[in-house]
């Protein structure tokens, strides 16, 4: 009975020290991050690299706040991101209530376009869509951020299996009651779907969070660029000043783990949700 | 109104004339196309039409600086596939996804196994775990070129300590390539992590119970009941690990932005964006971008025909 106890114990501390030593590979990035980008100049380039500053330069961050508009480039992300999703969403509302909830003749030959969309890469209809924007004049524009992405058949797709869960007596409960469709939808169906529709906004933001194919096509001033597109160039321009590069990269990523740390739950949920129904 | 409430199902076989006869059904058709128009617009402008453009612009060839695009029927493809280009592509993207699934099965479904034993601190190593998911890539991407560094970069300093030489990590053609793929590892680890341990949570206790009592050691209780229960998330892993893979852009352009020394990090995506926006030749960076589709839909259909009959669903 004791040497099962202590072989358990042994599992669990060799447990702890496996665990530990992935948490070591996976924070060090980020501490070099925070450690390089308070360096000096000279600091930087010392062999062997130092783990910790010998004195803190603060000033590396005002200098990538005068050089770049890092400012604009948040508010161009999130001018950007939030058009998407509010439209992503309104618009798979609306599509996945008609796939689940109204019949009519050739609906479902419709869904399965939706669907067929799905399976094409980006990337095929990436370069079309680069012609067709700039014929319509719109390179370095919002409506060359957001109008192509305005609906998205996985949306839709996601809160129609959710939607088909909600008891259709309820519906037809409502409608002797004289409640009509649009009320319906607003009033009932949407408060009960809360979970579905708080997955879905999270996913639908962090997918054009970080977009960065299609923005570094379609923009070419610096005031249109978003974070993403914004921190590659100000990387490139920076050359070898690696505390200047790391800097930015903090200032980049720093609001999304803040957000991450208060919405942690929301986010590990969600993920678990679509992985293990797919 | 009241009499709409029966209408659910019926009108499926019906004819759009015998629907549109009945005022009921006439409401829910053009309800159904009032809620549906939105969406549709977007979809038919912005994929649907593009698409169809793609494929009739692969078969094009329509450069930027000429205003003449000939029809020249599958030329593009021939050339190709006669090119070494493209296959250098090919093998570069299938040697980043083989080997990024491969190391992300093992470590994932591993990490996964640790935590879901009663410890403590499980909130603490999950959430460390997932950080790098939620990192910005381009972030991602500067941070391991500053460690990848081959004068002043910490991996080279750390191989210093126990006295081995220097790499050049993103400069030698032999290790670019395995180089970026590591960077994606540890960008996308936690996700999965995420979805393996959601799985392992969701099988029953029971199913272990019965197993001890039939005297099924560790390996034997993870071969027989935790594998086969597993393996709809595992399957689910693989197959959108590696359609990702095939698509995977903005880590390799942030970190090699030339593709690499040697075109040795060039995959499939770089191709079609040099192609495209780089030399604008479009027909045949349409060509390629099909290619591509051909290869991801292959998969698709290989991994539904093939393997997921084999998998076990409850």
């Amino acid at each position: 009975m004791s040497t099962l106890k202590s072989r358990r114990r042994f599992t669990k501390w060799g447990s702890y020290i496996l665990l530990s030593m992935v948490a070591v590979i996976m924070a060090v990035p980020f501490l070099w991050m925070i450690s390089t980008s308070l360096k000096g100049s000279q600091e930087v380039y010392r062999v062997p690299p130092t783990l910790f500053p010998s004195e803190l330069h603060w000033e590396n961050f005002t200098h990538v706040l005068d050089t770049v508009p890092f400012g604009r480039f948040y508010l161009n992300t999130i001018i950007v991101t939030t058009i998407i999703t509010v439209s992503q969403v309104v618009t798979a509302i609306l599509a996945a209530y008609v796939f689940a909830r109204i019949p009519f003749p050739g609906r479902d030959t419709i869904f399965y376009l939706y669907l067929a969309t799905l399976i094409v890469p980006t990337q095929v209809t990436m370069l079309p869509l680069f012609l067709l924007i700039s014929r319509l004049g719109w390179i370095d524009t919002y409506q060359a951020l957001t109008v192509p992405f305005l609906a998205n058949a996985f949306a839709i797709f996601f809160l129609r299996q959710f939607f088909l869960t909600i008891p259709i007596e309820l519906e037809d409960a409502a409608k002797l009651d004289g409640c009509g469709r649009m009320r319906f939808l607003i009033q009932i169906m949407l408060p009960l779907s809360r979970p579905a529709l708080a997955t879905i906004t999270l996913f639908i933001f962090l997918g054009y969070w970080d977009d960065y194919l299609w923005p570094l096509v379609v923009t070419n001033s610096t005031d249109m660029r978003t974070l993403a597109i914004g921190l590659r160039f100000f990387i490139d321009e920076s050359g070898a000043q690696f505390h200047f590069m790391m800097a930015a990269a903090l200032m980049a990523v720093t609001p999304i783990i803040v957000v991450f740390f208060f919405a942690q739950r929301q986010f590990i949920e969600g993920i678990a949700l679509t992985g293990t129904k797919g | 109104m009241s009499s709409s409430t029966t209408s659910t199902t019926r009108t499926e076989g019906d004819s759009l004339f015998t629907v549109w006869r009945k005022p009921q059904t006439r409401r829910d058709l053009l309800s159904g196309l009032a809620y549906l128009a939105p969406s549709m617009i977007v979809l038919l402008v912005f994929v649907i039409l593009p698409v169809l453009t793609a494929l009739f612009l692969s078969f094009t060839s329509w450069e930027a600086r000429s205003t003449d695009a000939a029809f020249i029927g599958v030329k593009n493809y021939v050339d190709l596939l006669g090119s070494g280009e493209l296959w250098n592509a090919v093998r570069n993207t299938i040697y980043f996804s083989v080997l990024k699934i491969s190391l992300d099965l093992v470590f994932a479904l591993g990490i996964a196994l640790l935590l879901n034993q009663k410890l403590r601190a499980i909130g603490f190593y999950r959430t460390l775990y997932f950080l790098p998911v939620i990192t910005s890539i381009v972030a991602v991407g500067a941070v391991f070129r500053v460690i990848y560094n081959p004068h002043f970069g910490l991996l080279n300093g750390f191989l210093g300590l126990f006295g081995l030489p220097p790499q050049r990590w993103l400069s030698d053609p032999n290790m670019a390539l395995p180089s970026v793929t590591m960077v994606a590892l540890w960008k996308g680890l936690g996700y999965d992590i995420v979805i393996f341990l959601a799985g392992l949570q969701g099988i029953p206790q029971t199913f272990y119970e019965a197993a001890k009592i039939d005297g099924a050691n560790g390996w034997q209780r993870f071969r027989h009941v935790t594998w086969p229960l597993l393996s709809p998330v595992t399957f689910f892993v693989v197959v959108i690990g590696i359609i990702n893979s095939f698509k995977v852009f903005s880590l390799i352009h942030v970190m090699t932005p030339e593709g690499g020394p040697l075109n040795s990090t060039e995959v499939l995506v770089f191709y079609i964006y040099r192609l495209a926006f780089q030399e604008f030749r479009f027909g045949k960076a349409a060509a390629v971008a099909f290619i591509l589709f051909a290869i991801v839909l292959g998969i698709t259909v290989f991994q539904r025909r093939v393997i997921e009959p084999r998998v076990h669903y409850e």
